[in-house]
């Protein structure tokens, strides 16, 4: 967390929780807010549909794959080896809760005990 | 006495037990989204505060790293907007159903609905018409996920508080985006939008201000919009061949 000169670090993060909060408002409420019936454009909703997973995957390359600003050099890495179990546990047996359990097996080992 | 009429009522309960048909993966999640605001450097108090108002699992969790890095907040909010153009759509289809609410209860039970009440909702009401007693099954099936979301998420950040943070646990919330996106990858648009998405995640990383993220992400909507429009002309030339 940062703050922004005079701006205290909390206030700036409770700002910002503050501003998702209203996204959560204003995209599960917009089509529900006008008085009347308001259809979306089909070519809008084409765009929209692949905007949630580019998202999530743009938050999650960088946090398995870099490290320090740096594409990691090593394998020897819990990171790397626990998203790499968690991607065979979904391709056998796929499931969010299953994919989280097996990673964290592999994870928390390599990183408490040999301090990946 | 108006509450009790309302727990008592017949479509109230029966969303309420068809969303407890997800409980258990529900509760789960709520636990693993917990632990990753409070482990990601954000403290117990605003973890409280993100989990009470923000009330939406992935766009949180995809938040963290941005906030631990401190990213400006429009690019958080900018992030969790695109996260939540899935509910945009939705609260389209919800309109339907709701749509004879006046505006503010309207609003406010939107507010509450996530992917789960979708899914719950169109296997109990197939056929996407208005039918009396929806509106008091979705408030039903609302108001219990929001209970057990929220004690499970408190739980998650109360009980790992006291872990260190050097054990990483903050990972597990990249662990179960990691799933959540395996699940969405559902069709080759989906596959090449989220490999475009994370080779430019990683190529734009010294970019300021996190915007890597917001490239990604426009590179990706992009070439799922060329590749529509790549296969509408495949499919004329198909058509005028002789």
């Amino acid at each position: 967390m940062s703050g922004l000169g005079a701006v205290p670090a909390w206030a700036y993060a409770t700002c910002t929780i503050l501003g998702m909060a209203v996204v959560t408002v204003l995209s599960r409420g917009c089509f529900l807010w006008p008085k009347r019936e308001v259809r979306m454009p089909a070519a809008l909703q084409r765009a929209l549909q692949v905007a949630p997973l580019a998202a999530i995957v743009a938050v999650l390359a960088p946090e398995i794959f870099m490290a320090h600003g740096e594409i990691v050099g090593t394998w020897r890495d819990a990171r790397l080896a626990a998203a790499l179990a968690a991607t065979l546990w979904y391709a056998w047996r796929p499931g969010v809760l299953g994919t989280l359990l097996a990673g964290l097996a592999v994870y928390l080992p390599l990183r408490l005990g040999l301090g990946w | 006495m108006r509450l009790l009429t309302f727990l008592r009522d017949p479509f109230v309960r029966r969303g309420a037990r068809d969303m407890m048909v997800f409980g258990p993966a529900m509760a789960a999640w709520a636990i693993v989204t917990g632990v990753s605001m409070s482990q990601s450097g954000l403290g117990t108090s605003l973890s409280l505060l993100m989990s009470l108002i923000v009330f939406a699992g992935t766009a949180q969790l995809a938040s963290l790293p941005l906030i631990a890095a401190g990213a400006p907040m429009w690019v958080v909010w900018a992030s969790a907007l695109c996260l939540n153009l899935r509910f945009a759509i939705f609260s389209s289809q919800w309109r339907v159903h709701l749509g004879h609410l006046p505006r503010g209860r309207r609003v406010a039970l939107g507010y509450l609905l996530a992917d789960l009440n979708l899914v719950a909702f169109q296997k109990a009401w197939p056929g996407g018409t208005y039918q009396p007693g929806q509106a008091r099954y979705i408030a039903g099936g609302a108001i219990s996920c929001w209970l057990l979301w929220q004690s499970g998420s408190i739980a998650g950040i109360v009980l790992s508080s006291s872990v260190p943070l050097a054990w990483g646990l903050g990972f597990a919330g990249t662990l179960s985006m990691l799933g959540i996106a395996y699940s969405m990858l559902t069709d080759r648009t989906s596959w090449v939008a989220a490999a475009v998405s994370a080779s430019a995640a990683v190529a734009a990383f010294s970019l300021p201000l996190k915007l890597n993220i917001l490239v990604a992400i426009a590179a990706a909507v992009s070439a799922s919009l060329l590749m529509a429009r790549a296969r509408r002309a495949a499919g004329a030339l198909r058509a005028d061949a002789p």
